[in-house]
């Protein structure tokens, strides 16, 4: 190998058998990834083994960096009074937000099984530690919990705003979570103020314009401007438990060709500073860190 | 010296993907990120040409499709570093490049990578957004890229120099 690159540092053409090769190789890895039941998976996880915990440190070596510009925004005093109004504001809001459903949810009797279902319920702190690039077209995230704190595909991520997304793949150390902005994403959604449900797609575009698209499954339903939308949950409790708030209604428009009512929904969490979030996991689940319970207790 | 060479190389990519996915999402804009893979692969093209460059943009492409928090269809990144590395390859002169012919080379780089990239994902159906957004995603890549370049390649430039071996060994 040394012989071939020493004495002809690829000054002239490369060799096409080598190009072809590698081409190949590429195009055959994306045919075997295409399949539902991936033959890479493996392979993920194990670069995910590798890469997870070196993403794991970095984040935390870059953290205390990163808060700088706060320093100089605010003293300190002043900085931990807008924390804590900024967290009661989003309590506030999320009350707010779930007003409706909750509302809803008690005429319609069935509230008493899903509170029941609710509290059953805790969440697995986590931070944010890496983030995909929007060139690579998909919004992802790496979180520093895995299987070592209890953590498992398709569980519900949320944040003190509302729905993040869902828990694609774990490794032992962390999991990646697919972020309900992403144009994959498709959460079962209903609307507090009417109950009608619908999907929520996510768009692609993370940062400031990230916004979802809700598509109500009664045609003759229109969501109101300003509405809460929830998640809807499947029986199974997965991936979506019911419940969390998703986002508010800006602009209702009815499509002519598949005559159903399509809502632009703006987000409650704003995904472009995503940083402290909770995995809903069952409770009593096993994990390697203090889980916060339904009763806001940490065990 | 090659496996000194593949060695550093490697290392040269992991460091880029880490800081990539860990640090520079806290600069993004919108979520856009410098590539610095591709930029270290450009480097290696610049000193080494083509063929270690499509070498190693397999190898590095696989790590971008592989790493978390990735989930596109494996081999697409592979497939864009493989044409980068080989493009970028073909600039290579004799002499050593001049500022602005790295400048330019990472430009077109990052257009054709991040354009295969998306190519690939048209292709495979996967959901992708509208032509406008992707060409500003793609632009704004070039330009994070352009910007960086004064800072990542200079070193990755030096250090791929650095490991040349001498030609009378060969």
């Amino acid at each position: 190998m040394a012989r071939r690159w020493g004495r002809d540092p690829d000054r002239g053409r490369p060799k096409t058998s080598v190009l072809v090769a590698l081409v190949l190789a590429c195009l055959t890895l994306i045919t075997l990834d295409s399949r539902t039941s991936s033959p890479v998976d493996p392979v993920r996880r194990a670069v995910g083994e590798v890469f997870g915990p070196v993403e794991v440190a970095t984040a935390a070596a870059v953290r205390p960096l990163t808060a700088v510009p706060e320093w100089f925004r605010s003293k300190d005093s002043l900085q931990r009074d807008v924390l804590d109004l900024q967290a009661e504001n989003s309590d506030l809001r999320s009350q707010l937000a779930t007003q409706d459903y909750n509302r809803n949810r008690l005429e319609e009797y069935d509230g008493l099984t899903a509170a029941a279902r609710s509290i059953g319920y805790s969440l697995v702190p986590a931070r944010v530690v890496g983030l995909g690039p929007s060139q690579s077209f998909s919004s992802t995230v790496t979180i520093d919990a895995g299987s070592d704190a209890g953590l498992h595909p398709d569980l519900t991520v949320v944040n003190n705003d509302g729905l993040v997304g869902r828990v694609l793949r774990v490794t032992r150390t962390t999991a990646t979570v697919l972020l309900i902005v992403d144009a994959d994403s498709v959460v079962g959604g209903r609307v507090g103020r009417s109950m009608d449900v619908g999907f929520v797609h996510g768009r692609g575009v993370l940062g400031r314009d990230g916004r979802l698209d809700l598509e109500l499954v009664d045609g003759a339903a229109v969501p109101g401007k300003g509405d809460t939308v929830v998640t809807w949950g499947s029986e199974a409790a997965g991936p979506y438990v019911s419940g969390v708030p998703i986002g508010r209604v800006t602009s209702v428009f009815s499509s002519v060709r598949d005559s159903a009512q399509r809502a632009v929904i703006d987000p409650y969490v704003d995904f472009g500073a995503l940083d402290l979030v909770g995995v809903v996991v069952p409770s009593g689940t096993d994990s390697d860190r203090a889980v916060i319970e339904a009763d806001g207790r940490l065990r | 010296m090659s496996a000194a060479r593949a060695g550093i190389a490697a290392v040269a990519v992991v460091v880029a993907l880490v800081l990539q996915v860990s640090l520079f999402p806290h600069l993004a804009w919108d979520g856009i990120v410098p590539n610095l893979v591709l930029l270290v692969v450009v480097g290696a093209a610049l000193t080494r040409g083509p063929q270690f460059a499509a070498v190693l943009g397999f190898a590095a492409g696989l790590a971008l499709d592989l790493a978390p928090p990735a989930d596109h269809v494996a081999g697409r990144w592979a497939l864009a570093l493989v044409v980068v590395g080989y493009v970028a390859g073909r600039v290579r002169r004799d002499a050593r490049p001049t500022p602005g012919t790295v400048l330019a080379t990472v430009a077109a780089s990052s257009f054709v990578g991040t354009s295969v990239f998306a190519l690939s994902g048209l292709l495979l159906q996967d959901p992708a957004t509208g032509i406008p957004e992707l060409l500003e995603i793609v632009l704004v890549g070039v330009l994070w890229d352009v910007l960086l370049t004064p800072l990542v390649l200079p070193p990755v430039l030096a250090t791929f120099r650095h490991l040349e071996p001498d030609r009378s060994l060969a």
